[in-house]
């Protein structure tokens, strides 16, 4: 490792200066418009364009539906990553490439897939609709894109966890009269709860901001099914972009909260299992 | 935060485990059927229906759906797009993993955690700070409205070639990098960070020169990285939709790239149209999914 820039190697001075010039008009500069553009709000008008109560409605859908994706992700997606890990069973290979499916298939057409799907007329919904439960249209739709979206990094964050997790360990475990149930809950899960909370933060976080899958399943009724995002999408339509731009910081906020939570949890990660 | 989902450094695959290790066979099968069966409900059965629903009016229907002009120029828009973030990003990627694995200066980690800031940015705010930035109440509007402007020659040559950067394709293209700017920088720096500085300083002392060094000791080390990296930020490039949503203005057969005209299509109720076009889109994921597996597969063969 060198020491200094005084490297032997070359091209310190180009790469960090077209890394940082591209950084700084790329991301930096445009971001900051949105803080300096609500600087510019008296603090009477940011507080109306963020507390409203259809404002307030979607920050509250918006967290629970996340909430409870993420979730949900934990409990099959640790179930997923065990079995993909440890079960071998034909196709596995085929199964763990089609784990990144919502990462490659454009948010769009997961929505029209879904919303297809669990409409009162589609496959699923069809099957459920003679009991009086809708999915599409509802928070439940707006949780299941959610859930969609979230899995692989779950099951991504878990997967090498597992994989490196030492069968000393278990077999100590064994060797010492615990049965497989003990051996399980007792010296295998508390192994795997950093990176379970890691993909927990991560499935929430991208949740939090989602659009394209949420927007055709959720129905967008205000004070009901109207997510954070597609609201700021809505006032921008209506030219009004202070209001969407207020209602944008309260979102970086919460997201760079969350990228604050996730590094934390990472570090605490790598400790647990450098030991 | 893409780092830990799709990284290069998995490996892959587990042997035989001693028996006091191994789970009752009943637990085996029971948690495989649930795993199948979540992944069958939430990911095979979506994949089914778009196609299901693109030929649910049989196979005429469905090329006539996608032979329509306007579908053409918004896949063409797309690969624009794509074909302008892609290197642009790919550039950057390699200039910050360059100076990140081979050089130690303060500030670093903050630097590398500002490269993965529009990963936790939502797709809709990316697009928003544009607007805010190049729209007509933004900076870039009120340039074009300036009585005095700095570089007077510049602000009329814009208003003369009616430039537009919001609601036109510039605004779309610069949505669509910053929101695939991390993929490639995430993918090389963690690589180049693990295999060090030991076959450039032999290249170097060798009497290679800088650019020597790069393109025949690191540039094939960091080849697989590189292609993996591509493939992941093509997808996102692609696909994205709630920046290019933002910025877009939806003119059809003008800034509608492929998602937008899927979402047209389907809020007009053309239903055979929208999954039509999202079977394109969807083809294009299970592409990449393969091209990823065989990237994987190949880098792992390498280091085996």
């Amino acid at each position: 490792m060198s020491r200094s820039h005084r490297s032997v190697i070359p091209g310190f001075g180009l790469s960090l200066g077209l890394t940082l010039t591209y950084l700084s008009l790329i991301v930096l500069l445009p971001l900051s418009a949105a803080f300096i553009k609500t600087l510019g709000m008296s603090w009477d008008d940011f507080w109306t364009a963020v507390a409203s109560p259809r404002v307030v409605a979607s920050y509250r859908i918006s967290f629970l539906a996340s909430l409870a994706a993420a979730s949900v992700n934990c409990v099959f997606g640790l179930v997923v990553a065990w079995v993909l890990v440890r079960y071998p069973f034909p196709g596995r290979r085929i199964v763990d490439a089609l784990v990144d499916l919502p990462f490659a298939l454009p948010t769009a057409v997961a929505g029209i897939a879904l919303t297809a799907l669990y409409a009162p007329n589609g496959w699923i919904g069809a099957l459920v609709a003679p009991y009086g439960v809708k999915i599409a249209f509802t928070e439940i739709g707006i949780f299941i894109a959610l859930t969609f979206i979230g899995l692989p990094f779950v099951v991504r964050t878990l997967q090498p966890i597992i994989e490196e997790l030492e069968p000393e360990f278990e077999e100590a475990s064994a060797s010492l009269g615990a049965n497989r149930w003990q051996t399980l809950r007792r010296v295998i899960f508390p192994q795997l709860v950093p990176a379970l909370l890691t993909g927990f933060a991560m499935a929430f976080a991208r949740a939090l901001g989602e659009y394209g899958s949420v927007v055709f399943i959720s129905g967008n009724m205000p004070m009901r099914t109207e997510i954070t995002p597609l609201l700021i999408i809505t006032k921008l339509e209506q030219y009004d972009y202070a209001g969407a731009t207020a209602i944008a910081v309260v979102m970086l906020g919460a997201s760079f909260l969350m990228l604050l939570v996730i590094n934390l949890l990472q570090k605490w990660s790598r400790r647990h299992h450098a030991v | 935060m893409a780092s830990a989902v799709s990284s290069l450094s998995r490996s892959a695959g587990s042997t035989t485990r001693p028996l006091a290790t191994r789970d009752a066979l009943w637990l085996r099968y029971t948690l495989t059927a649930v795993a199948l069966g979540f992944l069958a409900l939430f990911l095979v059965l979506p994949l089914v229906a778009v196609f299901a629903e693109a030929f649910r009016r049989g196979i005429g229907a469905y090329f006539a759906a996608l032979n329509d002009p306007d579908g053409l120029h918004a896949l063409k828009l797309t690969l624009l797009t794509a074909g302008l973030a892609v290197p642009a990003n790919l550039v950057f990627g390699v200039a910050a993993a360059w100076c990140i694995a081979k050089f130690t200066f303060p500030g670093k980690s903050l630097l590398i955690t500002l490269i993965d800031l529009p990963f936790a940015v939502s797709p809709v705010i990316s697009g928003l700070i544009y607007v805010l930035l190049f729209g007509a109440q933004g900076w870039y509007g009120h340039y074009l409205d300036a009585e005095q402007p700095w570089l007077p020659g510049l602000q009329a040559w814009l208003i003369e070639q009616d430039f537009k950067i919001i609601f036109a394709v510039p605004g779309i293209v610069l949505a669509t990098t910053f929101v695939t700017f991390p993929f490639i920088a995430r993918e090389l720096i963690p690589l180049m960070q693990t295999q060090g500085n030991d076959e450039e300083y032999a290249a170097i002392t060798l009497g290679a020169n800088g650019w020597q060094t790069f393109w025949k000791v690191t540039l094939p080390n960091i080849k697989w990285g590189l292609f993996y990296g591509v493939i992941l930020c093509n997808a996102r490039a692609m696909g994205e939709f709630g920046a290019v949503s933002v910025v877009s203005g939806h003119i059809r057969g003008e800034t509608n790239t492929l998602p937008l005209h899927v979402e047209i299509l389907y809020n007009e109720y053309q239903f055979v149209g929208a999954f039509a076009a999202a079977s394109i889109l969807a083809l294009l994921a299970l592409v990449t999914l393969v091209l990823k597996s065989l990237v994987e597969w190949a880098h792992a063969r390498r280091h085996a």
